[in-house]
Formats: structure tokens, C-alpha cells, sequence
């Protein structure tokens, strides 16, 4: 069984038409969600949110088999989780994946939930401090993607529940919590 | 001139031999020359001599008028010899005449019966009333008997068969170097003939018929020829004899259906030519040849009376309309081939099924020429194999740098929801099987 890092791989991934994307329709469908499946998984155990199509990303390739993903076959794999919703393309080119293992709305509940957990229903934090304080350790926020976070915020920002406000320095926001 | 009269109908026709296809079965030497449709034979006398024969295509050859009907069962194919016509009545323009549809009276033995050949559809009537008169007087069939006496009378002298001297004097040539001396003499005349043939187009269609009975005559030399051999022949000789014969055998369609003499019904009478003809080849070929091996092996058997691409796909095109056991296919991926009717995909199927399920190749798969080896037939047929087998989701395709590969199709088989399951039973279990055993 061949594994990458402590991510234990499929059987399958040692399967050489797995690497190459298949004519035809059902077999290509079914192809597309093992993909699709896959790459969520790895991303979500590794907590990976971009995938950048022209980079290596481990899982693109098996050098136990030889094979590898071409350009295409990644952007059509990359594309269907987009389409289903759990990921979203930074750039017309489609070359910067981001990947929502988590939708936007579930990173916002996850939020709240940490907020009453931690009781901060009317403190303020900073944006960082969230990603990377003590309160956040050990929690799925721990290390979040500052993009998706700021997109999370800015969804709870239009319910009402928190008001983003600038900081001292340019790159801190902070967050003042009215759940 | 009597042959064949046990079966004559109204003691005049001659039940025609014709092909599964239709198309008429010739006679050694007999070349045909002219085909109209839609013909209708008369009888002039009151009351009529013979049963009428209506609707069928008329075929004028170099021995016979014969008359096959152009529906399959509606009468039987019949023949007159030209051999037995004493008189073809001249074509007279009368008023009358205009209004009716062309036709041409002859008078045949036995009985001096009088037959009218009603031309009821469109055609060259008049090209085949000029053929008609040139082949009668060509007397085709009186050449032929002369020869046959003449051999007859030959072997019966009794002194060909020995002795180093032939009849006339000369050094009479044997064995193996005979049999090649007398090819020499027979390019050297054929040669003569080409350049004449090549000094412009006319020339070279009316020696095409010339050229086509030097070889069919080349090939009845080599059929004769070990009777007149002595005794010495070894192994190696009568190896490149076979060898020669098959050869000259593959060499000839005696009568192409030429555009000359089947004017409009030209791609039709290819057609059934056509069917007939492809029997052979199909069956070396495993049931299946590509289009473009179809058109080498058919052109290189009309000899000089070369068909284009686009005349070939029309022939095969038109199968569909009759009742002939091949049929043309084309694949998805556009290439066209040849098929008997009875060729399963199904067969096929299996037996790529049985190739990818095996342990070794459930672990490597398959290149166009493996299957290629086990389905013994060519590459290019069997990668269109390979691709119908993929269509249908059989196979799934491995692209590297080292070309394609077929594997046998796992992906059904994986469940999406628990990526990491491996069933026992099933191909998957089977293939995961094959790729452990390989890396412990």
C-alpha cells in the first residue's frame, strides 16, 4: 500500500488508466469522482486549500508507476469539484485552485461555533488572531486559508453577526463579534 | 453446338449458371461486353413459341445473350448461345417504330424460332446493337473449338510427350528452364504488347481485353504443363512451379465489369462482382479487411481495368441492397472495412475479455499488437477492436510515453463512497491481487 506522508492511498492510485483522463463517458464520469473524492480527502487530512494546476502537487503524480496527470486531466478534475461547489478558481486561467473542503457557509458556522465556545460574543480580535492564536489551536480554524476566512467573515459580516473594521497596520483587520 | 440441350427451355434457352450475387458465371475465354436493364424476350411467333421472359438485365458476352431477371426468383436465368443465332434481323426506322420501345429481332436454332428483345428502360440501345453484331460475327466460340481439335489432335499423334524434338523440328524445351524459357518468349510478346497498348488511350483499352486472355492463357500453360514434363522433377522445382501457378491464379478476373460495358448500371454489376470476389480474401483475413487492402487485392485482379477509390465505396455502399453475405462497416474512428455478415462483435468481445482478465495482462495490459497476436489478425483491426471494447467499457486506456494501452476496466467495480475498500470477490480484488504479488 503506497502512502504519501501519514495519507494512506487507494489501491487504485497505482492503476495506470487512473492517470490517463478515459474518451469515454462512463467510465470518464466515474474516473472524475474517484478524482474527485480523492483530492478532497488528501486536501482536507493535509490541510491543503490551493492547488496550483502548473505546480507539482503530490497527488497529481505515482513514481511507483511512472505516471502522471497531464495539464488537462487536472484542470477537468480541479473543474468538477468546482462545479459541485467545493472549490473555486482564483483566476480566469483556471491555474490557482482553491479548495473548499468546507463550503464558505459551513467555514461560518464553524466560526460561530468557535466564538461560543471560546466566549467571545462581544470581543474583539484581529483576523489574524483567529488563524493563529491561542484560542483557535488545535481547532479546524487553526492554519485556515486567510481568503476563505475573510469570505466567511464577510458572509457573518451580512447576517449581522460581527462588524470587520480596519487596523493600525494594513494588513490586520480586525473582527468585533455581536452574536 | 448442341451442348446443353438437355436443359433448354422451349428448346431455345439455356438455364445461366449465376453467382450467389447475381452475377453471371462465364465460361473459360467468354468476356462480357454488354449490360442493359430492364429487358423483356419475346417470342414473334402466334402462338408463342416460349414463355416469356419479362424484366431482367440483359448481358451480351463474347459466347452469349444471357438474361437473368432483376428480381432474385422471379424466373430463371436463361441463355442463348450466340452460336446458335442464324440471322439478326436489320434495325428498320419507321414511324412505328419511334413510338415503341426499341427492340431487336433475331432468329436462333434450334426450330429458326424468332425472339424479340424489348428494351423497355434507358440505356445505349444502339451501343449494344453495334456489340451485339460485332460478336456474332466475331465468332468467339469457333476459335476456341479450332484449338481444342488441334490439341486434341496433337496428343493424339502421340510424339509430343517424348523426345527432345517437337513437332516442327524445334528443340522442345523442358522442365523447369522450359517452363521459364517460354514465360521469357510470352513477357517478350506482352512487352511488345504494352508498348503498343501505351501509344495512346484507345489502343490501350482495346488491348485491354488481349491482355487479360495472355494471362488467363499464361495460366492454362502452367496447369498443362507437367504432362509434359520428363520424369526429373524435384521438390525445389515443383515448390516454384506451385509457386508461379498461385501467382498467375491471382492475376486475373477474366471479364471486368467495366464502365464501357455496364454503362449506367455500372456500380451495381461491381457491386455483385464485388461480393463474389471478397470471399477469398475475407476468409484469409479472419472475417474482417480493411477497405484500402480490399481495393489493392481487387484492383491487382482486374489487371488493367482499374477501378477508382470512390467506385470501390460505392460498390460496397450498394450491398445494402441486395442480398449478399458481406457488408461494409466503418468504426467510430472512420476507418471502413469489409465484414461477413455473420462476423460477431460479440466473439471478438470475448475473446479480448479472456486476453485483459488474465493475470499478466490484468497487470500490464494490452497493446493493439498483443491483441493483435492473440486475435490473429492485423494491428490496425484489432486496435479498432480494442477501441469498440472501450466504447462499450470493457477496456480504459492508459496514455504514456511509452504508447497506448488497453486495461480491463476497473473503474465500475471501485466504490466512490469508501475509497480504500477492496471487495474479494471481483476483477478489482483480482488486479490488486496481480499488482501485490509483483512488489513483495
Amino acid at each position: 500500500m503506497q502512502k504519501l506522508g501519514d495519507f494512506k492511498l487507494p489501491q487504485f492510485f497505482s492503476y495506470p488508466p487512473y492517470f490517463t483522463l478515459q474518451p469515454v463517458r462512463d467510465t470518464r464520469e466515474k474516473q472524475i469522482q474517484l478524482w474527485k473524492e480523492l483530492i478532497l480527502d488528501y486536501c482536507k487530512t493535509q490541510k491543503i486549500f490551493l492547488i496550483n494546476v502548473e505546480e507539482d502537487f503530490p497527488l497529481f503524480s505515482n513514481s511507483a508507476i511512472d505516471r502522471s496527470l497531464s495539464h488537462e486531466a487536472r484542470e477537468t478534475f480541479l473543474s468538477a469539484i468546482v462545479g459541485e461547489g467545493r472549490a473555486e478558481w482564483l483566476d480566469k486561467g483556471h491555474r490557482k485552485c482553491l479548495i473548499l473542503w468546507h463550503r464558505i457557509q459551513d467555514w461560518a458556522d464553524i466560526i460561530l461555533q468557535f466564538v461560543r465556545e471560546n466566549g467571545l460574543e462581544d470581543s474583539v480580535m484581529t483576523v489574524e488572531e483567529i488563524r493563529s492564536g491561542t484560542e483557535s489551536h488545535g481547532t479546524e480554524l487553526q492554519g485556515i486559508d486567510r481568503t476563505i476566512l475573510m469570505r466567511a467573515l464577510k458572509l457573518l459580516e451580512n447576517k449581522g453577526k460581527l462588524a470587520l473594521f480596519k487596523g493600525t497596520s494594513a494588513d490586520d483587520e480586525g473582527v468585533k463579534f455581536s452574536v | 453446338m448442341a451442348s446443353g440441350s438437355s436443359n433448354r427451355i422451349g428448346g431455345l434457352f439455356e438455364n445461366a449458371e449465376v453467382t450467389t450475387s447475381g452475377r453471371p458465371v462465364l465460361r473459360r475465354n467468354e468476356v462480357e461486353c454488354f449490360l442493359l436493364s430492364s429487358v423483356d424476350l419475346d417470342s414473334e411467333d402466334d402462338p408463342p413459341r416460349f414463355t416469356a421472359l419479362r424484366s431482367g438485365n440483359l448481358i451480351l458476352t463474347t459466347h452469349r445473350l444471357i438474361w437473368i431477371p432483376s428480381q432474385p426468383n422471379a424466373a430463371v436465368p436463361s441463355s442463348v448461345p450466340l452460336a446458335a443465332i442464324t440471322h439478326i434481323f436489320s434495325h428498320k426506322k419507321s414511324i412505328k417504330s419511334m413510338f415503341h420501345s426499341p427492340r431487336i429481332r433475331f432468329q436462333a436454332d434450334p426450330g429458326s424460332v424468332v425472339v424479340t428483345v424489348v428494351f423497355r428502360g434507358k440505356g445505349d440501345f444502339d451501343g449494344l446493337l453495334t456489340k451485339f453484331w460485332e460478336c456474332w460475327r466475331g465468332r468467339a466460340w469457333e476459335a476456341e473449338e479450332e484449338k481444342r481439335e488441334s490439341e486434341s489432335s496433337r496428343s493424339g499423334s502421340g510424339t509430343v510427350a517424348q523426345g527432345l524434338y517437337g513437332n516442327d523440328g524445334t528443340v522442345r524445351m523442358v522442365g523447369l528452364a522450359g517452363i521459364l524459357r517460354k514465360e521469357q518468349e510470352q513477357w517478350e510478346s506482352t512487352d511488345k504488347s504494352l508498348q503498343d497498348a501505351f501509344q495512346d488511350l484507345n489502343a490501350l483499352m482495346s488491348k485491354a481485353k488481349e491482355m487479360v486472355s495472355l494471362a488467363e492463357k499464361m495460366r492454362q500453360k502452367l496447369l498443362s504443363a507437367p504432362s509434359s514434363q520428363n520424369g526429373s522433377t524435384d521438390d525445389e522445382e515443383m515448390g516454384s512451379k506451385e509457386e508461379m501457378q498461385q501467382w498467375m491464379l491471382s492475376v486475373g478476373i477474366i471479364s471486368p465489369v467495366t464502365k464501357e460495358s455496364a454503362g449506367a448500371l455500372y456500380h451495381q454489376e461491381l457491386s455483385r462482382q464485388l461480393a463474389d470476389f471478397v470471399r477469398i480474401p475475407l476468409e484469409q483475413a479472419g472475417g474482417m479487411i480493411s477497405l484500402t487492402d480490399m481495393y489493392y487485392h481487387f484492383n491487382r485482379a482486374r489487371g488493367t481495368e482499374l477501378i477508382s477509390p470512390d467506385d470501390l465505396w460505392q460498390a460496397c455502399t450498394l450491398w445494402e441492397k441486395f442480398d449478399v453475405p458481406v457488408m461494409l462497416r466503418k468504426f467510430d474512428s472512420g476507418v471502413m472495412v469489409i465484414q461477413n455478415k455473420s462476423h460477431s462483435d460479440e466473439e471478438v468481445m470475448s475473446r479480448i475479455r479472456m486476453l485483459v482478465t488474465k493475470m499478466e495482462t490484468l497487470r500490464t495490459g494490452v497493446t493493439a499488437s498483443d491483441a493483435a497476436l492473440t486475435l490473429k489478425i492485423a494491428p490496425a483491426m484489432a486496435k479498432e477492436h480494442l477501441l469498440t471494447a472501450e466504447t462499450k467499457g470493457l477496456l480504459c486506456r492508459d496514455m504514456s510515453p511509452d504508447g497506448l494501452r488497453f486495461y480491463f476496466n476497473l473503474f465500475p467495480e471501485i466504490d466512490p463512497t469508501n475509497l480504500h475498500i477492496v471487495k474479494d470477490f471481483g476483477t478489482y480484488g483480482e488486479w490488486v491481487k496481480a499488482t501485490s504479488l509483483l512488489s513483495v
